[in-house]
C-alpha cells in the first residue's frame, strides 16, 4: 500500500477504533472531534480489506497494533465504495470480538439434545477431524449419494474452490451447493438462459450515468446502502433523473423514489410483459438491435409448484428449463395479451403508472438501469422474471452501455466470486462451466491433472439446496458439512429442517458438521462443530456484484483453536482420500499436493502462499492461452474461457480489487466495466473480448460473444400465480427480508453492541387498517401463523417499511424470531431458489 | 424596612431563592413521562406515588433519588438506557391519580422534549450510511426527516443527514437509545423547556 495515501486518509476517512471491550474514537485520525484521546490507540499499520457483509464489496482499512485489530475505516482506494461504508461496515471490526466465539472443536455426546447447544464436549482438532473424516468415508462408501456439502457466498473464493475440488474431483460428488442458492440462483439461471453467461454486463459506474433507475424488488436504500448513496448523488446532481420503485411493500427506497408501483405479489411478471407488449405494439423497440443481436424463445409453461419432494422428477419438473426458438411474430402474438389493463387487473398497479414506466423504456434517448435483488430472485418464477427484465433492456438496446443495463445486485459478499465463479453448485464447475457438458468436464480434468473421463460420474447434477435438506430430512442424506452459512435459521419451512416435522427426522439422525464462528441455530443441529477463523483472521478473497474481485489481508490470528476453513477442508481431504488413487498417484497428492507441506505433514503454513498457489490454479481456467498444454489452449479457446480472464494474484493487492475480465494491456492489468461492447479497454470497455471472440463494428459496437450465435434470447414467459395465495383461513401475504443494521441471520451484527442497540428485535410490520380490524396496536405481541408453523413477534403499524393492506413483513435476522418456521419451501422450478417473499399467513394477538 | 434590615431581608430572600433553585436544579434537566405538566407545576402536582413507574410495561420510568433534589421520588426517564416507547394507551398517564401526567390521547399530544443532533459527532453527516435514529423514530418522516444532499468532497455519493422537526418531535428518546455513536452521543433528547418562574 502506498504511504502517500495516508495523509489523505487522515483527512477524509472516519475511523473507528476499537478495544476488545468496547469502541473508542481516535481523535487524532478522525473527523469526529470529540474522541477520548487518552484511550485512543494508534495502529502500527493499516491493512487493505473488504467488508464481509453484503455484495456491494466496500473497501475497509483495518488498523492493526501488536497483531490485534484496533480500528477500521473506509478504504478510499477501493473503486466500488471510495471510502464510504454503511453502519455495518463501519463496525465490521467488532464482529471479531463477541464474547462467545467458538474456540475449540465440539463433539456432540448427547444426540437427544440436538436442536440445542447442550450435549457437546470439547475435543481436540485431531479427534474431531478423524471423526468427521471417518463418518464421511463410511457414508460415502455405503452410498455416495448420502453425503453433502453446503457452502456459501461468504466463503472466500479459495475456500469455495477447495470445497469444490474436494467434493467434485476428490469424491466425484455433485452434492455440493451454496446458500447462494437461496439468494442468487434465479439471477444465475436468468443470465444463463438469456445470455449463456452468468454475469451482469454493467458495473457500478452505470449508477453515475443512467437517466432512469428501476428497482425491481430491491430495497437498495437499506440493503445496498453505499450504492444507494451513489444512485442518490446522481439523482441530486441531475434533477431530470427518475427513479421507479417496483415493490410489494413500501420501503425506505420507495420513500425517495419518484414513482412507486406497488404490486400484488407475483404480478411483476405481468407488469414486465405489459411493458414489452407496449414497446412492440407501438413500434417503440429498437428494430435494428433486434435484427442484429437477438433471438426469441419460449419455454415450458404451466409449471405448477415444487411443494412436494418429487416435483423435480415429474414430467413438468424435468421439462421446466426446456426452451426453444420462436419467431419475433410468435413472440409478439404471445405477449400481446398483456395489455396495460390486464396488467392492472393482475397487479393492482394503475395502468397509467405502468405506461409511464413503459414510456421511459420507449424513449431512445434515455439510459435505463434496472436493479434487483431478492424480490426478483426469491420468486417461484424467479428465472422468468429475470428473463422478462432482460427482455425490456434487449428490445430497446438499453444494455452493456454506460448507464444502460440490467444489474443484479448480490446479497452476499462473494455470491458472485465464490459460489458462482468457482462453481459451488450441484451442477457447475469453475468458470461458468457445467458438469453436464463433456467438454467442460474434460477441460476441468486437464486443469486438475485428472485422467481423461475421470469426471464422467459428475454428468448428472447433485442435490440443489432445498432437495439436499429435504433428503436430509428424509434420511437419505446422512452426512452434511455446512460452512459459512446458517441453515438452521435461514432455510424456509424450518420445522422440517430442524427435525420437528415427521419428514424431517433424518436431520436428527444424520451426521452434521458445522464450521462456524459463533453458536448459531445451525450449530445447535450439529454433531461436530469446527471453530472457524472469521473475516480478517485469515487471508481471503471476495467477488462482488460488479465482478470485482478483492482481497482482504490477514490482520490478526483467530482466537483459541479456531482455524482457517480451508485448512479444515484439506485436513479432512487428507484423511478421507487416504489410500485412494487417481491414475497411479495418491488421490490427495493430485487434489491438494501443491499446497501440502510434506515435511511438516500439514497445509503450508503461509496462507498467502496457499492462496497464491490455488489462485494461479483457478486462474488457469480463464487463461488457457498461458498454458503449455496444447489441449488446454485449444479447448479453452473453443470454450471462450478467456472471456472471464483473471489477473495474477498479486495484482489484486496492488489495485485494491479489479473487475473481471482483466486484460493485460502493455503489461498492465486493466479491468472491464462494460461487457460485450467495443471501446478502449482503459475506458472500461470490453475491447479485447470483442476483438478476440466477436466482431468489431456491429450495431452499437456490441457483440454478445458469449451467447449462442452471439444472440441473447428474448423470452416469452407468462404470468403464473404464486405457490400459496392468501385465502379465508390465511388471509395475509407474508414477505420476509432484512434491515440495514443487521446482516442475514444476525449472528455477527447482533454481537456488535452498537448494532444490537440500534435494532434489538425483529418487528412485524402490518398495515394500520389490518391492525385495526385485528385489534392490534403497535407494541402488541402477535402470532404469525401459516400452515407450516408459527412465530411470536412484536407488531408495528408505523415502521421503516409500510406494507399495503393484506401484507405483513417480518425480517429474518433474529434467532428468537424464527420467521422461517412460517415460510414455504416452494422454489423456482428452473433455478431451484425458494420464495421467501410470499406465502399465506394469519395474524392473531398473542 | 430600611437599611440593614432591608439588606438582611434581601440577602435572606435571595439565599432562599438560590437554595431552592439549587435543590430544584437536579430535576431541571430530566426527562419526565408523557403528559407531564410544566416542571414547577409537575413538581407541585406529583404526589410521588410511583404508580406510573409500576404501570410502565417497559420499566422505562425511574424513581428520582436524592440526586434530584426536590425531585426525590418523582418519575423520570433516562432515554439512553430506556426511553418512552409511546404505548398507544399511555398506561402511565392513565394511572396518574393527579393531573401531574395528563392530557394525552394520542402520541401527537406528547411533548417530553426535543431531540438534538450533534452534527459533529453524527457519522451520517460524514456520509456513512447510518440514519439509525431516523429509521427507528416512531414518527419517521415526521419528527425526523432526511436532508439528502451531495457529499461534496467526492461528488459521487450523497449524505443522508437526519434532521429533527422540532414541531413534531415528542421527545420519547428512542433515537437517543438507538444511536450507535457514543461519547459523545450523536443525538440526545433535551427535556422540554421549563416554563414559569419559581
Amino acid at each position: 500500500m502506498e504511504l502517500t495515501r495516508r495523509s489523505l486518509l487522515k483527512a477524509t476517512a472516519i475511523s473507528m477504533t476499537m478495544a476488545v471491550a468496547g469502541c473508542k474514537k481516535d481523535d487524532s485520525k478522525s473527523s469526529i472531534p470529540t474522541a477520548t484521546a487518552s484511550e485512543s490507540v494508534e495502529p502500527d499499520e493499516w491493512k487493505s480489506t473488504v467488508c464481509r457483509f453484503c455484495g456491494t464489496g466496500c473497501g475497509v482499512l483495518v488498523g492493526v497494533k501488536d497483531g490485534k485489530v484496533v480500528a477500521t475505516k473506509g478504504d478510499p482506494d477501493n473503486r466500488s465504495s471510495r471510502g464510504l461504508n454503511c453502519i455495518k461496515g463501519f463496525y465490521v471490526g467488532k464482529i471479531l470480538f463477541g464474547k462467545d466465539r467458538l474456540t475449540k472443536p465440539l463433539i456432540r455426546e448427547d444426540k437427544s439434545k440436538k436442536g440445542t447447544m447442550e450435549g457437546f464436549r470439547e475435543a481436540s482438532w485431531e479427534e474431531a477431524l478423524d471423526l468427521v473424516a471417518s463418518k464421511l468415508k463410511e457414508n460415502y462408501d455405503k452410498d455416495p449419494k448420502s453425503i453433502a456439502f453446503w457452502g456459501s457466498g461468504q466463503q472466500t473464493i479459495m475456500e469455495g474452490y477447495a470445497s469444490v475440488k474436494l467434493w467434485k474431483a476428490g469424491l466425484l460428488s455433485n452434492n455440493i451447493d451454496p446458500n447462494a442458492r437461496l439468494c442468487m440462483a434465479s439471477a444465475v439461471t436468468g443470465f444463463m438462459s438469456t445470455f449463456q453467461s452468468d454475469e451482469p454486463m454493467g458495473s457500478y459506474r452505470d449508477l453515475d450515468e443512467a437517466d432512469v433507475f428501476v428497482t425491481w424488488g430491491a430495497n437498495m436504500a437499506e440493503m445496498h446502502p453505499v450504492l444507494y448513496s451513489r444512485l442518490t448523488a446522481h439523482k441530486l446532481s441531475n434533477p431530470n433523473v427518475k427513479h421507479y420503485d417496483i415493490t410489494t411493500r413500501r420501503s425506505r427506497t420507495s420513500e425517495t423514489a419518484d414513482l412507486v408501483l406497488e404490486f400484488r405479489p407475483q404480478s411483476d411478471l405481468a407488469i414486465a410483459n405489459a411493458i414489452a407488449n407496449y414497446l412492440i405494439q407501438n413500434n417503440l423497440y429498437d428494430q435494428k438491435f433486434v435484427d442484429t443481436h437477438l433471438k426469441f424463445k419460449a419455454g415450458t409453461e404451466n409449471l405448477g409448484h415444487s411443494i412436494e419432494d418429487g416435483y423435480d422428477a415429474t414430467d413438468v419438473g424435468k421439462a421446466a428449463d426446456k426452451a426453444w426458438e420462436i419467431s419475433f411474430d410468435e413472440y409478439k402474438q404471445k405477449v400481446s395479451t398483456y395489455t396495460f389493463a390486464k396488467a392492472e387487473e393482475i397487479s393492482g398497479v394503475p395502468a397509467a403508472d405502468i405506461e409511464t414506466l413503459a414510456k421511459e423504456f420507449a424513449d431512445p434517448n434515455k439510459k435505463i438501469m434496472s436493479l434487483w435483488t431478492m424480490g426478483m430472485n426469491q420468486h417461484t418464477r424467479g428465472t422468468w422474471i429475470n428473463n422478462l427484465v432482460y427482455n425490456l433492456h434487449l428490445l430497446t438496446g438499453k444494455i452493456s452501455k454506460p448507464g444502460n443495463g440490467p444489474f443484479s445486485l448480490t446479497g452476499q459478499p462473494s455470491a458472485c466470486g465464490t459460489a458462482r465463479e468457482v462453481g459451488v453448485f450441484s451442477h457447475r464447475l469453475p468458470a461458468d462451466m457445467v458438469t453436464a457438458n463433456p467438454e467442460h468436464r474434460r477441460y476441468s480434468e486437464l486443469i486438475w491433472n485428472l485422467p481423461k473421463g475421470y469426471l464422467e460420474p459428475l454428468q448428472n447434477p447433485g442435490y440443489h439446496t432445498v432437495k439436499m435438506f429435504r433428503e436430509l430430512g428424509n434420511g437419505n442424506v446422512k452426512f452434511l458439512w455446512s460452512m459459512s452459512n446458517n441453515w438452521g435459521q435461514t432455510m424456509p419451512k424450518l420445522n422440517r429442517f430442524r427435525g420437528k416435522d415427521a419428514n424431517g427426522k433424518g436431520v436428527l439422525d444424520g451426521f452434521i458438521v458445522v464450521s462456524e464462528v459463533y453458536p448459531t441455530r445451525s450449530t445447535e443441529m450439529a454433531d461436530v462443530v469446527f471453530p472457524a477463523a472469521m473475516w480478517v483472521e485469515r487471508e481471503g478473497q471476495f467477488g462482488n456484484a460488479e465482478r470485482r474481485t478483492s482481497i482482504f489481508e490477514k490482520c490478526t490470528e483467530p482466537p483459541g483453536e479456531a482455524k482457517w476453513d480451508l485448512w479444515a477442508i484439506v485436513q479432512v481431504a487428507k484423511r478421507v482420500l487416504d489410500g485412494k488413487k487417481i491414475g497411479d498417484k495418491p488421490a490427495f497428492d493430485v487434489i491438494f499436493g501443491n499446497i501440502w507441506d510434506y515435511e511438516k505433514n500439514d497445509l503450508i503454513v503461509d496462507q498467502h502462499k496457499v492462496n497464491g498457489v490455488l489462485w494461479e490454479e483457478y486462474r488457469a481456467f480463464s487463461n488457457p492461452h498461458e498454458s503449455d498444454n496444447k489441449e488446454i489452449q485449444e479447448l479453452g479457446k473453443k470454450l471462450k474461457l478467456k472471456a472471464k480472464q483473471m489477473a495474477p494474484y498479486e495484482e489484486y493487492f496492488k489495485q485494491h480489487g479489479i473487475c473481471w475480465p482483466v486484460r493485460n494491456v502493455d503489461g498492465k492489468w486493466v479491468e472491464t466495466n462494460w461487457r460485450y461492447v467495443h471501446g478502449k479497454q482503459e475506458d472500461g470497455y470490453d475491447q479485447y473480448g470483442v476483438e478476440e471472440f466477436g466482431e468489431v463494428g456491429k450495431y452499437k459496437d456490441i457483440d454478445f460473444y458469449k451467447s449462442e450465435d452471439h444472440r441473447p434470447s428474448v423470452f416469452y414467459r407468462p404470468f403464473e400465480d404464486a405457490a400459496e395465495i392468501p385465502d379465508k383461513e390465511y388471509p395475509l401475504w407474508l414477505c420476509t427480508g432484512r434491515v440495514l443494521e443487521h446482516w442475514h441471520s444476525g449472528t455477527m451484527t447482533r454481537r456488535v453492541p452498537e448494532l444490537h442497540r440500534a435494532v434489538p428485535e425483529a418487528l412485524c410490520e402490518i398495515n394500520p387498517e389490518d391492525a385495526k380490524i385485528l385489534g392490534i396496536n403497535t407494541g402488541d405481541m402477535v402470532k404469525v401463523i401459516s400452515r407450516r408453523g408459527e412465530v411470536q413477534v412484536k407488531a408495528t403499524t408505523k415502521g421503516r417499511g409500510n406494507p399495503p393492506k393484506g401484507l405483513v413483513f417480518v425480517p429474518f435476522f433474529a434467532e428468537e424470531t424464527l420467521i422461517n418456521l412460517v415460510t414455504l419451501d416452494a422454489y423456482c422450478p428452473i433455478s431451484k431458489q425458494p420464495d421467501y417473499k410470499k406465502c399465506a399467513v394469519k395474524i392473531v394477538k398473542a | 424596612m430600611k437599611g440593614i434590615g432591608l439588606a438582611k431581608w434581601l440577602i435572606g430572600g435571595m439565599a432562599a431563592y438560590e437554595l431552592l433553585n439549587l435543590m430544584k436544579g437536579g430535576s431541571k434537566s430530566v426527562l419526565r413521562p408523557p403528559g407531564a405538566a410544566d416542571e414547577d407545576e409537575f413538581m407541585a402536582l406529583c404526589i410521588r406515588c410511583g404508580k406510573c413507574i409500576q404501570a410502565c410495561p417497559y420499566d422505562s420510568i425511574k424513581l428520582g433519588t436524592e440526586k434530584h433534589g426536590l425531585g426525590l421520588g418523582t418519575p423520570y426517564l433516562e432515554a439512553r438506557d430506556s426511553p418512552c416507547m409511546l404505548c398507544h394507551d399511555f398506561p402511565c398517564v392513565e394511572v396518574c391519580p393527579t393531573e401531574a401526567l395528563s392530557g394525552i390521547t394520542t402520541v401527537y399530544d406528547v411533548k417530553m422534549g426535543t431531540a438534538v443532533i450533534d452534527e459533529e459527532a453524527c457519522i451520517a453527516y460524514k456520509g456513512m450510511r447510518c440514519e439509525v435514529c431516523y429509521r427507528e423514530c416512531p414518527l419517521i418522516d415526521e419528527a425526523i426527516t432526511l436532508d439528502i444532499h451531495m457529499k461534496h468532497d467526492d461528488n459521487l455519493h450523497a449524505i443522508f443527514a437526519p434532521v429533527i422537526n422540532k414541531e413534531k418531535c415528542v421527545g420519547c428518546g428512542i433515537c437517543e437509545q438507538r444511536c450507535v455513536i457514543d461519547n459523545p452521543l450523536a443525538i440526545r433528547v433535551k427535556p422540554r423547556v421549563i416554563e414559569g418562574l419559581f
